[in-house]
């Protein structure tokens, strides 16, 4: 069934009595040409791209609680291509072209909503630092402007200019980033891939693999085994517990990030901004809360919940930046799990057994990845050679000094 | 306007009068008072709009679960949207204003939504708005934006004060209702430390709200007794006006104080609200429960309320909120707010029972078997239709409707830790999951145990189970008599047929949404949720989660419990952020540190700049000035001229002493300290583990065993922690003890030809360059005082580090400057600093990035291979060691009057500006006074072969694209000639 | 959190730096070791879901580092030591 603005006014005369199930939920086969394992953002959206631009059937992906529960439903909804490096660049580029034409593609209204992305500048430092990240933009194909101080002023006339402990001088912006309704970006991926012909099997925990002579055979579940030619995994936050099947260890740490959102607020901030003398970012959704975060509790966890210190560091950043803001009121705080990798980087990578690929470390910058990263793994799995955007996402990077360190810190997964 | 609605009785306070605005019309009411029970009590009913179809709004609760009665709570720099009027203590002044309308809350002109009700559906949004593409953006959303949101902030900064406090006790008790205060009765009299916190302002619970006795005693004179008693007790803090708002982790407990929210403003010095971190052995929920309601068609109009809450406004606040009072219940309990309304002479004009048979409440209509099926009233309830058993339909009117639909224990903060609570038939509703929160008990209608007598028991036992794993002996409890009626219910959630029957009345999900999202298979609880909305308004599903999850268990036809549940996340009741940021705002966001010589140079009229937290001196003006090119142009010339001074205090400094002090060195160190003579200093450059450059200062060896070590000013604290793990962790038997003295000594540098000359004027030693040679360093005296003297120059210059204890530091700048005035000496700031280092071409901040190699900075050779050291290893790399990587050079624009930026990128000439062709990057640019044009550091693609070369320094973010030439990073003196001098 | 230090009592965990997992006690010795191995030590964690031992740093404190056992799904700490003694337990020493 086609969506659109003409459907809803039929449905809506007719009693709403001719919608459908957005997905079905079959049974899973004894077997598929390619599983891919996580219901999530990344997974939904390589099983639809597989499917649909990769033109590859017998697909399913097994999600273990509902599609959609992992990190797509629990960020805060930014996106953005505003990389340093050459690595990543061109990769979350190439992630912002396809949000830019994904609604059309896919026929779900994700509102992606480019209303600019801007990160505040407070030392001259920062400031040369941004020129030279907003310069790798440009040449990226990207867009990035510098602002001054009166430009971040007329834009955010709230903002702390006058009694700042760390003044702000500027900021730089990208027209093109923004936010996207992240529930939607999981079920918009889940109908088309269904649409599709992909298997969308939800309740279905992968909890082993079955190998044989290095080669992969199937997953074993708690749905039963099921065979495969290629399984793809894609499980933000559980990477280490799935490739754990496969005998690996990576190279990762799971870490608690936390988030937050106020009460509905009247319209206030347009954009997305962050803080850059604090830990802290915000945006205003669309429905009028204040999404924001900050950094990650810092210890490893699996538990999708934090801790008090870090809730307190977040809005004391807020309130650092935005004094307006103290009589709003925070209404809900969750956590996600994130694959902090050693770099600060993703993989997209074959591994040491065929037929199984793999695809995470996201940190916490999965969600403006969704697009891309499903197109790459898809492209890694259907062709078994990288896509040309994700060609340093490689395992062995770490063994040759190739890392990909936009923050410069170095081994230490809590410091990405 | 006279408190038309006001009935006799009620905890409130009548000999004085309050006086209160509302959209600015001007009330009264009494101490005692909320905004809602003091509005109903001047007959208003109608509070607020809701979300999505801006219908008619008033509330339907008499506490912190209150969907709809939302307002503007007070006006100017405090105006605070969505404050519940159910919780704001009323005050005299106060005023509040209605929100989400326009232009006025009677006549709300996007009441037109609701007129399109059946094309907004759950999700519709999804569906549409996709053609053509750039209309989202550019028509659509800036539309639905425009709408968005409830209440509105006035971007005013707040004028409140916030605090933050922590605090310790053996026991939290949260929630001060029946089995609250039986637990801190029996935990106080036996001597632990407890803590009672309560939301409300009135310690109490529903006792406040009821009529039945404790022993011989009204429920709220026994509840004020039992307070009375605990407030003797000094092992006790009773914390009312305190909402615990979530369980973290090891028994830490978060809390909100609303120190002043009922006063017109803070008394001097006092803050609004505090925040305070709970520290508790042990923890006992007495949360109590919330009312739900029953879906039917239209039941969102004000006057329709929890049958619970309308029997609160009469017997606590002596308020009737209708004349003509209806009930519609599926259990006992809303025949108790029928028998209660009457008793207080309001007109109970029909009780609509689901259940069928039973016997009849006495001297009221009560008709069993039967369903409330819709209501009308424009702006409020004026009447409703009931179905019969028999299943004729009567239009009944009736100004107000208390609905229940039974009372779901307040689990959330049982799920702070993500408990899933767990379904009890017999009361039908969830009861708090087991063990997942350590250390925390739940007693009372919390816990699923609904009537007074089972509060006070299990409110008493989980006090005693507490206290003996403590290790404490409880004392033996006497509990009052009290009510022990069961729960009798037959559960009913929706009356069949509805369709715009309201779930969660703010965010406007009703029966029909959740149809709708179960015939397109967002059938998963979350799915649920996150397509309707449904439990994500400021009550977080209080009272509609549980019914959402029921009408979707009707429709799949599974148990509710195997459909699902939704847990709660903190905080319980939304939290102000100004209370979570506390004093840390402006100014005080976080601290200063201060050098030595600050005072002195606030006195000369610095220009400061914040390094991390400290504030350096960033040039100093001088008459006559009037750009900071001048400043830091004279400052720069005149140092290598003849003398500048600069506080280099703020680098980290860190003492290293025992046998192995030097092979410790030479193990965090990627070249050799164990070598190097006593007396002398020696540039250290240290890697982390993976091979990049982690920082680089100079080591002094100060005696056999005794070595000074300087960091940069921004790792000084990490490169501390790193040599803690080094020496307790990878080498445990080393003989070696650290600590920082960053704080410990005033610190500055004398740069220039005249540096010795002036110097020695102060210090009592002879310091003649025999005496003490480039990179020497040594103990010396000041005028007798201890003190330290290091050869090292980062200015290129003939230059000396001194330090002196840090008390000493303000003599010192002035003694320095006295001495100097012979020489003209000049302080130098940060700028000066850095056009000298990067003349000089010295590696700093911009360089030292985290991302580069000993070998990007040209000082691959520091890193020996002849020990073992930090990121030694990993430093040969094939992806490191590559010969045509980046390398650190110099560059300067060919045209000498042209303007450089750093962050520009180099591009060959011709070269278009694509990644492909990027050749680097200017790392730190500067003018250079000294040679009259910009010079800049940079680290470029096979650099160390470059130099000569000329390409292009490209901005793109200005549009600038300057020829430049690259070459060697020592712009001045590279042979060293002068800091030898 | 809190981590009852060996020495100090209860902690709020607040005054403690995280590094990470406890396997970084076990460097190799870089003039003998290859870079592969090396990498695995830089690189590779065991990442549980579960009990794990991980370093803690009291720099708000006595500047120890501690070796903290805690179920990183639960966030229970069941054991607290003083890292010096573990890393001459697992044969440290200069």
């Amino acid at each position: 069934m086609r969506y659109s603005g003409f459907r809803i006014l039929k449905e809506a005369l007719t009693g709403h009595k001719g919608w459908g199930h957005a997905w079905r939920d079959p049974e899973p086969q004894t077997s598929y040409d390619y599983i891919i394992i996580g219901g999530g953002g990344h997974g939904l959206a390589t099983a639809y791209y597989l499917a649909k631009e990769f033109k590859q059937a017998r697909i399913a992906v097994l999600e273990k609680g509902y599609l959609g529960g992992g990190n797509v439903g629990r960020n805060t909804t930014i996106i953005r291509s505003n990389y340093l490096l050459d690595g990543n660049e061109p990769f979350y580029e190439f992630s912002m072209k396809l949000w830019e034409g994904l609604e059309q593609d896919f026929n779900y209204n994700a509102m992606v909503s480019q209303r600019g992305i801007i990160n505040l500048i407070h030392t001259d430092a920062a400031r040369d630092a941004a020129t030279r990240r907003g310069n790798a933009m440009i040449m990226n194909g990207a867009d990035a402007e510098l602002l001054n101080r009166d430009q971040v002023r007329v834009m955010y006339p709230f903002l702390n200019f006058d009694n700042a402990r760390f003044p702000i001088k500027g900021a730089l912006m990208q027209r093109r980033g923004g936010t996207v309704r992240h529930d939607a970006v999981a079920w918009g991926y889940a109908r088309g891939a269904d649409s599709h012909g992909v298997d969308l099997i939800q309740n279905c925990e992968v909890t082993g693999m079955r190998i044989e002579n290095g080669k992969i055979l199937g997953v074993e579940t708690s749905r039963g085994f099921i065979g495969a030619k290629k399984v793809g995994v894609a499980v933000a936050g559980s990477s280490s517990k799935v490739m754990a099947h496969a005998g690996m260890r990576l190279p990762m740490e799971s870490h608690v990030l936390q988030a937050f959102v106020s009460e509905g607020l009247k319209p206030l901030i347009d954009g997305v901004m962050t803080f850059g003398a604090g830990h802290f970012y915000v945006s205003q959704s669309d429905k009028g809360g204040l999404v924001f975060g900050g950094d990650i509790d810092g210890y490893n966890s699996y538990a999708q919940r934090g801790n008090l210190p870090v809730v307190e560091d977040v809005i004391e950043g807020g309130m650092a930046l935005m004094p307006m803001i103290g009589r709003a009121r925070l209404l809900r705080t969750w956590g996600g799990i994130m694959d902090m990798s050693m770099d600060g980087s993703p993989i997209i990578d074959k591994t040491h057994v065929d037929g199984l690929y793999f695809n995470g470390g996201w940190c916490y910058g999965g969600f403006k990845a969704t697009p891309a990263s499903g197109w790459c793994f898809a492209h890694l799995l259907a062709k078994d050679e990288p896509h040309v955007t994700a060609k340093a996402y490689r395992f062995d990077r770490f063994l040759k000094g190739l890392m990909i360190d936009e923050k410069g810190q170095g081994a230490q997964p809590n410091l990405h | 306007m006279s408190q038309s609605n006001r009935i006799a009785g009620g905890l409130i306070d009548r000999s004085q009068t309050l006086r209160f605005q509302f959209d600015g019309l001007p009330y009264t009411g009494h101490p005692g008072d909320t905004l809602a029970s003091a509005l109903l009590a001047n007959g208003v009913r109608l509070m607020g709009r809701s979300f999505k179809y801006h219908r008619p709004r008033g509330p339907i609760s008499a506490g912190s679960e209150e969907p709809n009665a939302l307002v503007e709570l007070r006006s100017g720099a405090r105006q605070e949207p969505n404050t519940r009027a159910t919780v704001a203590e009323l005050f005299d002044g106060l005023t509040a204003q209605s929100q989400n309308r326009w232009p006025s809350l009677k006549f709300d002109a996007l009441a037109i939504n609701d007129r399109f009700n059946s094309f907004l559906t759950a999700g519709f949004y999804y569906k549409t708005f996709m053609w053509p593409a750039s209309f989202w953006e550019k028509v659509y959303e800036p539309i639905i934006r425009r709408a968005a949101g409830l209440g509105s902030l006035t971007r005013l900064e707040d004028p409140d004060t916030y605090d933050k406090g922590f605090l310790h006790c053996d026991i939290l008790i949260i929630g001060a209702g029946p089995a609250g205060l039986s637990a801190a009765l029996t935990a106080g009299r036996s001597g632990a430390r407890v803590i009672l916190a309560d939301e409300d302002f009135r310690m109490g619970g529903r006792l406040n709200a009821e009529t039945f006795e404790l022993g011989d005693q009204a429920g709220a004179a026994w509840a004020d007794a039992a307070v009375g008693e605990l407030a003797s007790l000094p092992n006790v803090r009773l914390m009312a006006r305190t909402t615990v708002v979530g369980a973290f982790d090891h028994g830490i407990y978060g809390a909100v104080e609303r120190v002043s929210d009922h006063l017109l403003e803070p008394a001097a010095g006092k803050p609004r609200q505090t925040f305070w971190r709970i520290y508790t052995q042990r923890a006992i929920l007495t949360g109590g429960a919330t009312e739900r309601p029953i879906a039917f068609e239209n039941n969102d109009r004000p006057g329709i309320m929890l049958a619970g809450s309308l029997r609160a406004y009469a017997n606590r606040w002596g308020v009737a909120v209708g004349d003509r009072t209806a009930i519609f219940t599926n259990n006992d309990d809303g025949l108790r707010t029928a028998l209660d309304l009457q008793a207080k002479g309001v007109d109970v004009v029909a009780v609509i029972d689901s259940r069928e048979g039973g016997a009849l409440l006495p001297g009221i209509r009560h008709l069993r078997g039967a369903e409330v099926i819709d209501s009308a009233g424009r702006l409020g309830l004026s009447s409703i239709t009931v179905r019969q058993a028999n299943g004729a339909t009567e239009v009944i009117k009736a100004n107000a409707l208390g609905v229940s639909g039974g009372w779901n224990p307040n689990v959330n903060i049982t799920s702070h830790h993500r408990s899933r609570p767990i379904w009890r038939d017999d009361i039908a509703a969830f009861v708090p999951g087991t063990g997942e929160i350590a250390n925390l008990s739940v007693a009372g209608a919390a816990a699923g145990t609904l009537s007074t007598h089972g509060a006070l028991v299990t409110g008493d036992a989980s006090a005693r189970a507490a206290l003996e794993s403590l290790g404490l002996t409880a004392k033996a409890a006497s509990l009052p008599k009290a009510e022990d009626a069961p729960v009798r219910i037959t559960p009913m959630w929706y009356v069949k047929g509805a369709n715009r029957a309201w779930i969660d009345p703010q965010n406007d999900v009703t029966v029909k949404d959740i149809k709708l999202a179960h015939q397109e298979n967002f059938t998963s609880v979350e799915h649920l949720k996150r397509y309707t909305t449904l439990g994500m308004a400021t009550d977080q599903g209080k009272t509609g989660n549980v019914l959402g999850l029921a009408v979707m268990a009707g429709l799949t036809g599974k148990t509710i419990p195997d459909t699902g549940t939704t847990i709660y996340r903190p905080p319980y009741t939304p939290v102000a952020l100004g209370t979570l940021g506390g004093r840390g705002r402006g100014q005080e966001f976080k601290p200063f540190r201060l050098t030595p010589s600050h005072k002195w140079a606030l006195e000369q009229g610095a220009v400061f700049v914040e390094v991390g937290y400290w504030l350096r001196t960033q040039w100093l003006p001088k008459a006559g000035e009037t750009e900071w090119r001048q400043s830091v142009d004279r400052e720069v010339l005149a140092t290598r001229k003849s003398v500048g001074i600069c506080d280099v205090t703020t680098l980290g400094k860190i003492d290293i002493q025992g046998t192995d002090a030097g092979a410790f060195l030479d193990k965090v160190y990627a070249n050799t300290f164990s070598s190097l003579g006593v007396g002398k200093c020696r540039y250290g450059l240290m890697l982390r583990e993976d091979g990049m450059v982690f920082d680089d200062g100079t080591t002094a060896r100060m005696g056999q065993n005794e070595y000074v070590m300087t960091t940069t000013t921004a790792n000084a604290v990490t490169v501390f922690r790193h040599l803690e793990f080094c020496r307790q962790v990878l080498w445990p038997d080393m003989d070696v003890q650290l600590i920082s003295t960053t704080e410990a000594w005033a610190q500055f540098s004398v740069a220039g030809p005249n540096a010795r000359k002036l110097l020695q004027k102060v210090v009592d030693q002879d310091i003649s360059d025999a005496a003490f040679p480039y990179m020497g360093a040594g103990n010396i005296t000041v005028g007798g005082l201890r003190a330290r003297l290091f050869r090292i120059s980062f200015s290129g210059e003939l230059a000396y580090e001194i330090a002196v204890p840090t008390r000493y530091g303000d003599a010192m700048i002035r003694k320095l400057m006295e001495a100097g005035a012979e020489y003209d000496a000049v302080v130098y700031g940060t700028e000066a600093l850095g056009v000298m280092r990067i003349e000089k071409g010295h590696v700093a901040g911009n360089e030292l990035n985290g991302t580069s190699t000993a070998l990007n900075m040209g000082l691959g050779k520091m890193v020996s291979r002849k020990k073992d050291s930090i990121g030694m290893l990993l430093s040969q790399r094939e992806g490191m060691t590559r010969d045509d990587g980046l390398r650190l050079v110099g560059v300067k624009p060919v045209n000498p009057t042209a303007e450089l930026k750093a962050g520009s990128h180099f591009l060959k000439t011709g070269a278009v500006a694509r990644a492909e062709n990027d050749d680097g990057w200017i790392t730190s640019l500067v003018y250079s006074p000294h040679l009259g044009h910009y010079i800049a550091l940079g680290y470029l693609k096979n650099g160390a072969q470059r130099i000569g070369e000329k390409m292009r320094a490209v901005n793109l973010l200005a549009g600038t694209d300057t020829e430049i030439e690259i070459v060697s990073p020592h712009f001045i003196d590279p042979e060293g000639e002068r800091l030898r001098a | 959190m809190i981590i009852h230090h060996p020495i100090l009592g209860p902690r709020d965990a607040q005054e403690f730096v995280y590094l990470g997992d406890a396997s970084l006690i076990g460097r190799p010795d870089g003039l003998t070791a290859s870079i592969e191995e090396f990498h695995n030590y830089t690189y590779l964690r065991d990442n549980p879901a579960g009990a794990h031992r991980e370093l803690w740093y009291h720099e708000q404190g006595d500047r120890s580092w501690l070796v903290v056992t805690r179920n990183t799904v639960t966030h229970e700490i069941l054991q607290v030591e003083l890292a010096r003694d573990v890393a001459r337990a697992e044969g440290r020493s200069k």
